[in-house]
């Protein structure tokens, strides 16, 4: 017998230790089930916590700090100029956000009988997986979860990622501050990161293929958010192309509008599913023609034992939806009637201000229907807003106007990703508008908002 | 306008069969005969052709929903539809036999744990009228809806997979079962929807059948020279030759002599159906669980043909390939548990057929011949039928024809 010719039997494999596979493991460990891990890296937390969510987060809050501070000047408090010290910041990143974050993951898998696995996971049929890498092995299990996310995509045509042109995730480990940064993509990704350069100290340049910062978003709900842009950032390019882009030892030249020079480049263009090299071939797995892994509302693929989960599914792309899909699996796989049937997958942009939406946009309804009332409430009239100094935030709700129903919701403005959790909890409950004009907000808080807009549809 | 298009009649006792898998999306323009859904009837897993070339308008079934015969499963858009662009436009109109109106509005408007309850009760939400404020869809709106499901069409509920569903217990109340746990940890499993379809069916037929079962052994020496002979020639044409493939005809053509064992009862009329057809199921192993596929016509095909019909029927269903045709309107069952050793074993009649032929290993056994002991190839057989229906005399008979088909290959080929 040689190494790897062991067969390791469990109950369920999951196949990536993003926030979607962890959640889905520990569920399933919960339910009873023996699992295992296995991931490339042999650590929990994926793309979100080492190269996403939690270090840009970090960094944006370092940023606001900075922007609360210069603002400060208005209130009668000036600091001086700050300096930054980039070695203390990248330490606080790496040890006290995301280090403790990833030992905290660590315990919680070991307390609960996770095993992960260090390795390439690549089905060789639909019962079966092989480990490759540092760990080989071969795995029989009773279920699979397909839960190995996504990865930057890169724009056609231009040069591999390396030296100065860079993906979200090798932005975030702030290298150097350059002078002068473009940013490819005028989406989520682009706003955050180019907010956090910015603050740093970097002239940034932003680059948007469509006539408006995150496509798809309702405009008067971006609108606040690009205004603080212009000042932000030195220029915003929309409707604007990279034709071309040439990198030399020490600056890239990029060809939009005439060339220009920049120390740094960041390409941030959407992200794309990591389906392909799992073998999936030798299972029942579909994938779309976009690579997504076709699944129903149960996450379960074409192929009974395989289920598939988070940002591999499709879209939207986020972790908070692949958390709740983990769960699903797990709870499907032990035979209980779950479903991911989720009426609203809330998206925040942690800009300042951030942005924040669930459920029906404007847009949406005004494309493809159903008819919907819209109720606005401007800051402007927000106690609250007036004590911060920023009263140009908007909050929104679409309303089903024959029965009230609230089916989407939106807001702009300091602190609008955590105001979406009540109207995501509003539209998934399918509450009314009435209730939520019913409900006492505290005072003088910025949730007013929800009130108050519900309360002009009742007048 | 929509076409509609339903579930088919599913033949013999089918009347309802669960979504597994939906192959299509809303919006796809596609081929007639493309695969459209994947469904898991009480028989086997199957996925449904599309019976004509359009634009799926609007499909009418998740996976997990357990539909009846007659449901609507998609609305095609018709012919001038077909050309118009795909492109989102107002809401459908869709054909009549659609879920009954709902709120135009969003997703159905019901809690999350409202929207629980309904799966854990099987119920479709979006055929539930909601009472709550704006028309949300409560607790008690579920309920009801089950409790007036059932009293008006028993069994319309649809049940997701992999939720326990109670069996039913053939008129016999069963004891309440103790309580495991006090003796050690226990695991619960709920038995998937091939499972509970095996043990109901099982269970009405060792209730309602009075089995009888006649032992018999044949002496196949001949015939395993035969079948290694031929094995090579048979293969170079892409033929696996089996023992179970000259079963088959043996069966086939036994049936034809008796009759009897071909047929069904029909206790209600007190008359016995004849089959004049002779269309034989075979027990078939699978991860899922027991399947029988049936072969057609066995008595008129070639033995070759026979054979080649029987990898191909196999392979199908291991795949969980079969079609429906390929799974339905068997008139006798043989279960060949060679492969797995045994000297013999005592199967449960395959309901409403009349007979199931139980074959176990061959093996080489010590037998005397004219005073001579002598080493010969026997292959113990076990038939079980229907009391009811034939004695003892019958069975040991209709048996006995087997075997001498069975120990004359030449006449079996011959069909004599």
């Amino acid at each position: 017998m040689v190494m790897g010719d062991l067969v390791r039997e469990v109950d369920v494999a999951v196949i990536g230790g993003g926030p979607g596979g962890y959640s889905a493991a520990f569920r399933c460990a919960e339910l009873g089930l023996d699992t295992v891990i296995v991931d490339e890296r042999k650590r929990l937390g994926g793309a979100c916590l080492f190269e996403g969510c939690i270090p840009s987060k970090a960094l944006l809050h370092v940023a606001a700090v900075m922007h609360e501070v210069e603002r400060a000047r208005d209130f009668g408090l000036d600091y001086g100029e700050p300096r930054v010290s980039l070695d203390a910041l990248r330490t606080w990143k790496a040890e006290r956000v995301v280090g403790k974050l990833a030992r905290g993951l660590g315990a919680t898998a070991k307390g609960k009988g996770v095993e992960v696995i260090g390795g390439r996971a690549v089905f060789e049929e639909s019962r079966g997986l092989r480990v490759e890498g540092p760990e080989p092995q071969k795995i029989r299990f009773k279920h699979a979860i397909i839960a190995t996310g996504s990865v930057p995509a890169t724009l056609p045509g231009l040069p591999a990622l390396g030296g100065r042109v860079m993906d979200s995730g090798t932005a975030l480990e702030i290298a150097d501050v350059p002078q002068r940064l473009l940013v490819i993509g005028g989406g989520y990704v682009g706003l955050e990161l180019g907010t956090v350069y910015a603050a740093l100290g970097s002239r940034v340049t932003l680059v948007e293929m469509t006539d408006g910062l995150l496509p798809g978003v309702d405009r008067d709900l971006v609108q606040p958010l690009a205004r603080r842009l212009r000042t932000l950032f030195a220029e915003v390019h929309l409707s604007t192309k990279v034709a071309t882009l040439r990198e030399s030892s020490d600056h890239v030249d990029v060809e939009f509008a005439g060339v220009q020079s920049f120390e740094r480049v960041l390409v941030a263009v959407g992200r794309r599913p990591q389906s392909s090299g799992l073998g999936l071939e030798t299972t029942r797995v579909r994938t779309d023609e976009r690579g997504y892994v076709v699944v129903d509302d149960h996450c379960r693929t074409s192929d009974p034992h395989i289920y598939a989960i988070g940002d591999v599914t499709g879209e939207p792309l986020l972790a908070h939806r692949a958390m709740r899909q983990g769960k699903v699996a797990a709870e499907v796989i032990a035979g209980r009637p779950a479903a991911f049937d989720n009426v609203v997958v809330p998206a925040v942009v942690f800009t300042d201000p951030e942005i924040a939406w669930c459920g029906l946009t404007e847009g949406q309804a005004a494309e493809a229907g159903p008819p919907v009332k819209v109720a606005k409430f401007q800051w402007a009239a927000s106690g609250r807003a007036a004590t911060l100094g920023r009263s140009d935030g908007l909050t929104k709700l679409m309303i089903d106007p024959d029965s009230g129903r609230v089916l989407g919701a939106g807001a702009v403005g300091p602190g609008a990703g955590e105001l979406i959790a009540e109207a995501a909890l509003a539209v998934e409950t399918a509450a009314l508008a009435e209730d939520l004009a019913a409900t006492i907000h505290a005072h003088p808080t910025l949730s007013e908002g929800w009130m108050e807009s519900a309360e002009t549809l009742l007048r | 306008m929509a076409r509609p298009f339903l579930l088919p009649d599913l033949g013999e006792g089918l009347t309802e069969a669960e979504i597994v898998g939906v192959l299509v999306h809303e919006g796809d323009v596609i081929q007639e005969d493309a695969p459209l859904l994947e469904v898991e009837t009480d028989k086997a897993r199957v996925e449904i052709p599309s019976p004509m070339s359009g634009r799926v308008e609007k499909i009418h079934v998740r996976p997990g929903q357990t539909v009846k015969v007659g449901a609507t499963l998609i609305s095609f858009a018709d012919a001038g539809d077909r050309a118009a662009a795909p492109a989102p436009t107002a809401p459908v109109t869709v054909a009549r036999s659609t879920p009954p109106e709902t709120r135009a509005a969003g997703p159905v408007a019901a809690t999350p744990a409202t929207r629980r309850l309904a799966r854990e009760l099987g119920v479709d939400l979006r055929l539930v009228k909601g009472t709550g404020p704006g028309g949300r869809v409560t607790d008690s709106d579920v309920k009801g809806s089950v409790d007036s499901s059932r009293a008006t069409a028993p069994a319309a509920e649809p049940a997701p997979p992999a939720v326990a569903v109670p069996l039913a217990t053939a008129g016999i109340e069963l004891p309440a079962l103790p309580r495991f746990e006090q003796w050690g940890p226990v695991e619960r499993q709920p038995l998937s929807h091939l499972r509970r379809t095996i043990a109901q069916r099982m269970t009405l037929s060792a209730s309602v059948i009075p089995h009888v079962t006649h032992f018999d052994r044949a002496d196949i020496t001949e015939l395993d020279v035969i079948i290694r002979k031929n094995l090579d020639p048979a293969r170079e044409r892409g033929v696996t030759l089996t023992l179970t493939s000259f079963l088959l005809k043996a069966a086939a053509l036994a049936l034809k002599a008796y009759p009897g064992f071909n047929a069904s009862l029909d206790p209600a009329a007190g008359e016995l159906i004849l089959k004049r057809y002779y269309h034989l199921g075979i027990a078939v192993a699978t991860e899922r669980g027991l399947i029988v596929p049936v072969m057609r016509e066995v008595d008129r095909k070639p033995l070759v043909e026979v054979a080649r019909e029987l990898g191909a029927l196999a392979q199908r269903v291991r795949d969980g390939k079969a079609s429906l045709d390929d799974l339905r309107g068997g008139t006798f069952t043989i279960t060949n548990l060679g492969a797995l050793g045994g000297t013999g074993a005592l199967p449960i009649i395959n309901y409403p057929e009349v007979a199931i032929l139980g074959v176990a290993r061959g093996r080489e056994e010590a037998v005397v011949r004219e005073g001579q002991i002598t080493a010969r190839l026997m292959l113990p057989l076990t038939l079980t039928f229907d009391h009811r229906i034939a004695d003892g005399a019958d069975g040991a008979r209709f048996a006995a024809e087997i075997v001498r088909l069975l120990e004359h290959p030449d006449q079996l080929l011959m069909e004599l």
